[in-house]
């Protein structure tokens, strides 16, 4: 990462507010040009628009800016929110909550609590030391991952506000469920010993309160990070479903990810944990698969399967947790993972 | 003479939290020790839940992200 030259010196919120203003007009614009502008370019192509190439190259086009836009939005929205919470902010509220309602707000605070998870063994030590019950922990740390902005703005700008809003809400369905049952089984003494032994100081840093401009700034860096690191996957995602709209055979997709091969919603979710990284990329090829006969709750499942149980968070997590906690970890939430899969499928047949 | 440390499990934002610190304290003339520190067990014991994060002479300043070139140059004042 490259040192910053010197900030200028502040300006004021009002030049920040306008500034938000003016670029969420520039992106209206762009957006109500993005039929146009696919048909438009299309056309400059030396290709029969209603071919399969033809037909491919169109919805590249058309998806893209699309989805980039969408995504830039989306990210930029839940990066002003983040400003509003903090670890330290969540775990105060958390602290020695009853299991239930703990679960339900571990779960909702993790959406907009800042979370990676590289930091997941600092947190989770912070968590259990001060006293938030570990049932409750859990329902943060399978929230946080699960429910985050690029999962969401990509479902939405792919699959409309439905899906995301159902994702939202079977995904923290999920993580209050499985974290409340973890709770119920007492499983303090499966951590690794040190971690009980450890007195987490408490106090943290002093927080100042942000002005508008600061949470702005925070925004635009939350897009300058997030989308500058998963653009090219998207790219490499729409072009992959471009060419399954354009080429794949229905029946066959059908036949292995429709509704009625049972078996594909418990793939999905064994497929989904090592691909952790590339969720951006996947989720466009997921598109197309939909519009090829996969089942909606096939869908759903891989995608909570790619966001929640992902491999390196094991591995990061094997330093607090043993072993058998990690593996009643992953058997119960890939339990309501795979009980999402089938409900949908059953529901929507 | 400021005491300063870098916490977080060697991550690249944490390389790059200490190379603005450095740079700051260069172009400054403040004089610091930079240090950092990387076991799990430390940096939980600071209180701190997100990385990298700051410490200042044995107080933490800042946690979570690499930090502004404009909060470093007020820590190291």
């Amino acid at each position: 990462m490259s040192v910053r030259t010197e900030a200028p010196r502040a300006p004021g919120t009002l030049v920040w507010v306008g500034g938000v203003a003016a670029g969420l007009s520039v992106w209206t614009l762009l957006y109500s040009q993005l039929v146009p502008f696919s048909e438009w370019a299309v056309s400059l192509l030396p290709l029969e628009r209603h071919s399969h190439l033809g037909e491919a190259i169109a919805f590249f086009l058309y998806d893209v800016p699309k989805v980039l836009l969408l995504l830039t939005l989306v990210v930029f929205a839940m990066g002003v929110v983040r400003t509003f919470f903090s670890p330290e902010r969540t775990r105060s509220l958390l602290a020695g909550r009853r299991e239930g309602v703990g679960n339900a707000m571990a779960a909702l605070l993790g959406i907009v609590t800042p979370f990676c998870s590289c930091s997941a063994v600092p947190l989770f030590i912070g968590f259990v030391s001060a006293g938030v019950p570990l049932g409750v922990t859990f329902s943060f740390l399978i929230a946080a991952p699960m429910v985050n902005e690029v999962a969401l703005g990509l479902l939405f700008a792919l699959l409309g506000w439905q899906v995301a809003l159902t994702y939202l809400a079977f995904g923290l369905g999920v993580a209050i469920v499985a974290g409340w049952i973890i709770g119920t089984f007492r499983l303090e003494s499966w951590l690794e010993p040190w971690v009980l032994q450890i007195h987490a100081g408490a106090a943290g840093p002093a927080e100042g309160v942000l002005t508008w401009a600061e949470r702005i700034r925070a925004g635009l860096e939350a897009v300058r990070e997030i989308v500058g690191r998963v653009w090219y996957w998207i790219i490499a995602g729409i072009a992959a479903g471009a060419l399954i709209h354009g080429f794949a055979p229905e029946d066959l997709l059908a036949s292995i990810m429709g509704k009625d091969a049972w078996w594909s919603v418990p793939a999905a979710v064994i497929i989904g944990i090592p691909l952790y990284s590339n969720a951006a990329g996947i989720i466009p090829v997921v598109e197309a698969l939909l519009g090829k006969g996969a089942a909606l709750g096939t869908v759903l499942a891989f995608m909570m399967s790619v966001t929640a149980l992902s491999l390196p968070e094991m591995i990061i997590l094997r330093k607090v947790l043993s072993v058998k906690l990690i593996a009643v970890f992953v058997a119960i939430v890939g339990a309501g993972i795979l009980a999402v899969g089938f409900l949908f499928n059953l529901l929507f047949a | 003479m400021k005491d300063v440390k870098v916490l977080g499990p060697g991550c690249a934002r944490c390389k790059a939290t200490a190379e603005v610190i450095a740079a700051v304290a260069k172009e400054t003339g403040a004089e610091i020790a930079l240090g950092k520190v990387e076991d799990m067990r430390e940096i939980v014991a600071y209180g701190v839940m997100s990385t990298p994060a700051v410490v200042v002479d044995g107080t933490v300043v800042h946690a979570g992200s690499v930090p502004e070139r404009a909060m470093v140059e007020k820590w190291l004042k």
